[in-house]
């Protein structure tokens, strides 16, 4: 709200500003380079126009990649954050159990992606893994290497476990800053469970959950690593999303070309999601 | 509306309180009458946020009980108790209209619709508010907030107490007189117990039929107002009701005659033998002021004109002695203090000593 | 070092905080800044101390412009409502802190805390930390270290509002005297007419971001310059009854009495009478009064005083009296306009006439 009035303190943003123009600007320049040209390898190139976009736009497989994207970050958001909510309703609000409930959800969000992936690899193997025998033994077959609904099943299920928490900890932070004043006025107005958190928890939860949401729609539109490490994707197409379908068309067939314009479109399809997010936040807050 | 009975109540924040000092509120045995207006009057510390929260059933004494009427409702829930509170800081469902925020108590008791819609039109009504029915809460003005949240308590026919914890706390002085008599009014009209929790003795004062004085955890004088003003039951009482406050100067009494330093006053009634501390108590607002050698002789270290009135203060035997001069007049020369022997009184440590008109005890 | 905004102005988007705000405060002065919340308190002392910039207009130090220098170079103490201390430092760092900053040398600092301290009853807790603290003495350590700063200008916003009504009296007390020995300028926002006139000083009544009026206290309160500068310091609130005047005569609701002396001079016509709460009689005074008959809306007895609210002809008016004044609510209750008390303001709300004892108390010649 208020103006800076020494203006010195721009110096301070340029290493930031340098460091970003390196690790951003620069290799998006390329991929934009890459676009609209076609390269046959030593360094020669030939311009395309727009070739590559309208080709990837006409592409059934980007269309199943894309689908399978939208599928993959609706069910996580689907289950995550009713779910992190809920987990965030029941842990205490304050005292030694509340600290050792955030340490306890903290945990998953520590570890490395690749582990994560590597994890879940083992955990959900058919013959050894505890969970794919256990599923087994229990007459459901499961195997994710080879039928896609089990690759499914599992890539959420290590998507919701990794991830959960992260909502469970920015909901936490909303419900704590509620005034205990506003719990004793409701149960003095004898309002049930529901109304109070329909008309008292959600309402203060309501800037937080809009992050929460932002974030688990970037990160999981993006993944790559996790799901790369348990099925690469497959069982054959299965569960290949955009990320990963995208590093195939790059150094798997080395079509340049297709995908550097796939990830463009990609890149602004995040961009355009991450705008209609921001505005919503800001709009909100205005009001 | 209920009579609430405070049954020999005491508590402690501690598992295992020791002696006294251990207890927040020391024991206290009252009645409060249904429907009377009740201030609980304390600085901070004093153990009224305590009390409320025993009335309000957030907490249960470790002592003692509470009822409402004939009820003990000592290890009731607070939903259980049927009691509106309005608190310090202003409680309103932001996401709701104001109609929608009156008529939630009622909606959540599965009231019949259309008498909600009555309830919630005459609530606001009566609090000025039938212009903003459907605006969002959550944009009001805090006096208007705690307008709703005072609405939501008097839509329930049926309560049994309405509490406010500092209710006026963030209210601009205008609004607070308007907010204040609004409270009097609806409190003349439906006739709800009342008990209204704060610091500011005007408030107290203005609002309550019956003002309970804390003090360090105890019950130090429960009064009318005048009576607070007039016989301060503690020394406590005669320095926080009022202000400035009441005179209180160490004093030796003897008969009816009363010694400061080297002066000498004549009482009203004659005191038996008192051991102790024994103090005077001498209201500012019965001090007058008369030139050099009528009275008590003062030394003036400062004069405050506040418009309409002066407050003078001064040394009287070395110890601090205010008086207040009504406006317009001016303050005399080498000036002297004249006090109304009726309006003496006589502390032992600490507390008022009552005596006959006729001497005795 | 003396303090000028010249036609200040302040905006944020379209919304004008400040507007066009001229002010000189003289060294060693204090200055209270009174007005009901959202009037620009404290957006005037953001603007002082150098915290915004503002949109239009001069802010001068001793004659030159300081806008655009940074707060840190500014000699600036400020105190706020809420208590803000350093919570892991000891009493006697969270004073020295300032000096410290400024590196002053380590017998000077002690010297300066214990003094301070000392003066604001605080050096029994020294050692202790603010969370260990009760309100009053955490906001006396704020008001301690605004002390051995030795800034030249120091801003109180609020700096009472959340103690306890006797704690608060106390300090009130104290802080003039505190306030007379530094000999910087000191500005003070309140939000209460009553504690305005207990510190004494000067006041300047805001009202929508715009100085209605400034000059010493008891002045702006005798002599209000406009209805709403008069309705800014007035608690209860101000009474308005609108009155015709006559050749020689004031008239309201058929009645009319004589006009007092000090509005001879004006035209005839209407105009707005204001009468403060406890110069609306509900005893006759000794003079000639209009005499109206009003009901009872609501009673308020502290003990002390009585407010009598009361309602006539769609007017509400509240009449505070000395002592216990017992009357029933919706009783008929004569009331008394007394002429010595009128605040007489034209159409346009300016002041045009004052009564002559509001005006000049003897021995000091201010006022017209």
């Amino acid at each position: 709200m208020q103006k800076t009035l020494n203006n010195k303190a721009w110096f301070m943003v340029l290493p930031v500003l340098f460091i970003v123009a390196l690790n951003a600007i620069v290799p998006l320049m390329t991929v934009v380079n890459y676009s609209v040209q076609d390269t046959f390898g030593n360094n020669l190139f030939f311009f395309e126009g727009t070739r590559w976009f309208s080709e990837v736009l006409a592409s059934e497989r980007f269309h199943d990649s894309l689908l399978r994207q939208f599928f993959f970050t609706f069910t996580i958001l689907v289950i995550e954050v009713p779910l992190g909510v809920g987990i965030a309703l029941t842990m205490p609000r304050r005292g030694f159990w509340s600290s050792v409930c955030l340490v306890l959800m903290a945990l998953p969000l520590l570890i490395p992606w690749n582990v994560v992936g590597a994890m879940w690899n083992i955990y959900a193997l058919p013959d050894i893994g505890l969970l794919g025998y256990g599923l087994n033994w229990l007459g459901i077959p499961f195997d994710y290497t080879q039928q896609p609904v089990s690759a499914w099943f599992t890539v959420i299920l290590m998507d919701v476990w990794h991830w959960t928490s992260l909502v469970v900890l920015l909901a936490y932070a909303g419900l704590r800053s509620i005034d205990d004043n506003y719990y004793r006025a409701a149960q003095i107005d004898g309002a049930s469970r529901w109304a109070v958190f329909r008309y008292i928890q959600l309402p203060k939860m309501k800037h937080v959950l809009t992050i929460a949401i932002l974030l688990r729609f970037m990160d999981s539109f993006m993944i790559y690593t996790e799901p790369f490490v348990l099925t690469g994707g497959g069982p054959g197409n299965a569960t290949t999303v955009l990320s990963i379908d995208l590093v195939k068309a790059a150094l798997g067939e080395f079509n340049l070309g297709v995908a550097a314009a796939m990830s463009i479109i990609y890149f602004l399809m995040t961009l355009l999601v991450c705008w209609l997010f921001y505005t919503l936040i800001t709009q909100g807050e205005k009001k | 509306m209920a009579q609430i009975t405070l049954d020999k109540l005491a508590h402690s924040y501690l598992p295992n309180p020791k002696g006294e000092a251990d207890f927040a509120l020391k024991e206290i045995d009252h009645v409060w009458e249904d429907g009377g207006a009740y201030a609980l009057l304390g600085p901070s510390g004093c153990g009224k946020t305590t009390l409320l929260n025993i009335i309000s059933g957030l907490l249960v004494p470790s002592r003692g009980s509470i009822l409402f009427d004939q009820d003990d409702i000592t290890h009731l829930a607070p939903e259980q108790r049927n009691i509106a509170q309005v608190f310090q800081f202003p409680v309103v469902y932001d996401t709701m209209t104001v109609a929608e925020n009156l008529a939630f108590p009622l909606a959540n008791r599965h009231v019949a619709k259309d008498e909600i819609a009555k309830r919630v039109a005459e609530a606001l009504e009566m609090l000025d508010l039938a212009g903003k029915a459907n605006r969002k809460a959550q944009n009001l003005t805090a006096d208007e907030k705690q307008k709703i949240s005072l609405g939501r308590g008097l839509v329930r026919y049926d309560v049994n107490a309405i509490l406010f914890d500092e209710p006026l706390t963030v209210i601009d002085p205008h609004m607070k007189w308007q907010l204040r008599t609004k409270l009097k009014e609806l409190h003349r009209r439906f006739g709800h117990t009342m008990i209204y929790v704060t610091h500011d003795q005007t408030e107290a004062l203005t609002f309550a039929d019956k003002v309970v004085v804390m003090y360090e955890g105890e019950v130090v004088q429960i009064g009318t107002p005048e009576e607070l003003f007039d016989q301060p039951a503690h020394t406590f009482v005669g320095y926080f009701i009022g202000s400035p406050g009441m005179n209180v100067l160490s004093c030796q009494v003897a008969g009816n005659k009363l010694r400061l330093g080297a002066r000498e006053v004549e009482l009203g009634c004659s005191y038996p033998q008192l051991d102790g501390r024994t103090e005077v108590g001498i209201r500012p607002e019965f001090v007058r002021l008369a030139p050099a050698g009528q009275g008590l002789p003062i030394t003036i270290t400062r004069v405050e004109d506040i418009g309409r009135f002066k407050i003078v203060r001064a040394l009287l035997e070395g110890q601090r002695f205010d008086a207040v001069l009504p406006e317009g007049r001016e303050v005399p020369e080498g000036a002297s203090a004249l006090v109304d022997p009726a309006r003496i009184n006589i502390y032992q440590d600490s507390h008022l000593v009552r005596v006959q008109a006729q001497g005795g005890n | 070092m003396t303090l000028e905004l010249r036609n200040v102005s302040k905006s944020v988007g379209v919304e004008e905080h400040i507007r066009d705000v001229s002010l000189t405060l003289e060294k060693g002065s204090l200055n209270v800044l009174l007005g009901p919340t959202l009037s620009g308190k404290t957006s005037m002392m953001r603007l002082m101390a150098g915290l915004d910039r503002p949109t239009t207009g001069d802010i001068l130090v001793d004659g030159k412009s300081v806008v655009g220098m940074p707060v840190q170079k500014r000699q600036v103490a400020m105190v706020y409502q809420q208590f803000i201390n350093y919570p892991t430092l000891s009493v006697y760092e969270n004073i020295a802190s300032p000096m410290r900053v400024s590196g002053r040398d380590k017998g000077t600092i002690d010297k300066k805390v214990r003094a301070a301290a000392e003066l604001l009853k605080l050096t029994p807790f020294l050692d202790r930390t603010p969370l260990h603290l009760s309100g009053g003495q955490q906001q006396r350590t704020a008001i301690a270290r605004a002390l051995v700063k030795d800034a030249g200008l120091v801003l109180l916003d609020e700096p009472l509002a959340n103690l306890d009504y006797k704690l608060r009296e106390e300090l009130r007390v104290e802080l003039p005297r505190l306030f007379g020995e530094s000999g910087a300028i000191f500005v003070y926002a309140t939000t209460e007419p009553h504690e305005a006139l207990l510190l004494g000083g000067k006041t300047a009544t805001l009202s929508e971001g715009r100085v209605t009026q400034f000059g010493a206290t008891i002045d702006v309160y005798s002599r209000p310059a406009d209805l709403i500068t008069a309705q800014t310091f007035s608690d209860p609130p101000l009474n308005v009854v609108p009155m015709e005047k006559r050749g020689s005569q004031l008239s309201y609701d058929g009645k009319s009495i004589a006009a007092p002396a000090e509005t001879g001079g004006l035209p005839d016509g209407t105009y707005k009478v204001a009468i403060r709460p406890h110069h609306l009689l509900l005893r006759p005074p000794a003079g000639a009064a209009i005499q109206v008959e009003a009901s009872v809306s609501t009673t308020e007895i502290t003990g002390s005083e009585s407010f009598i609210h009361v309602e006539h002809d769609g007017l509400r008016w509240v009449a505070l009296t000395h002592g216990v004044h017992r009357v029933e609510i919706g009783d008929r209750v004569p009331v008394y306009l007394d002429p010595a008390g009128f605040l007489v303001f034209d159409e346009d709300e300016r002041l045009v006439a004052a009564p002559s004892s509001y005006v000049a108390p003897p021995r000091n010649a201010m006022g017209a």
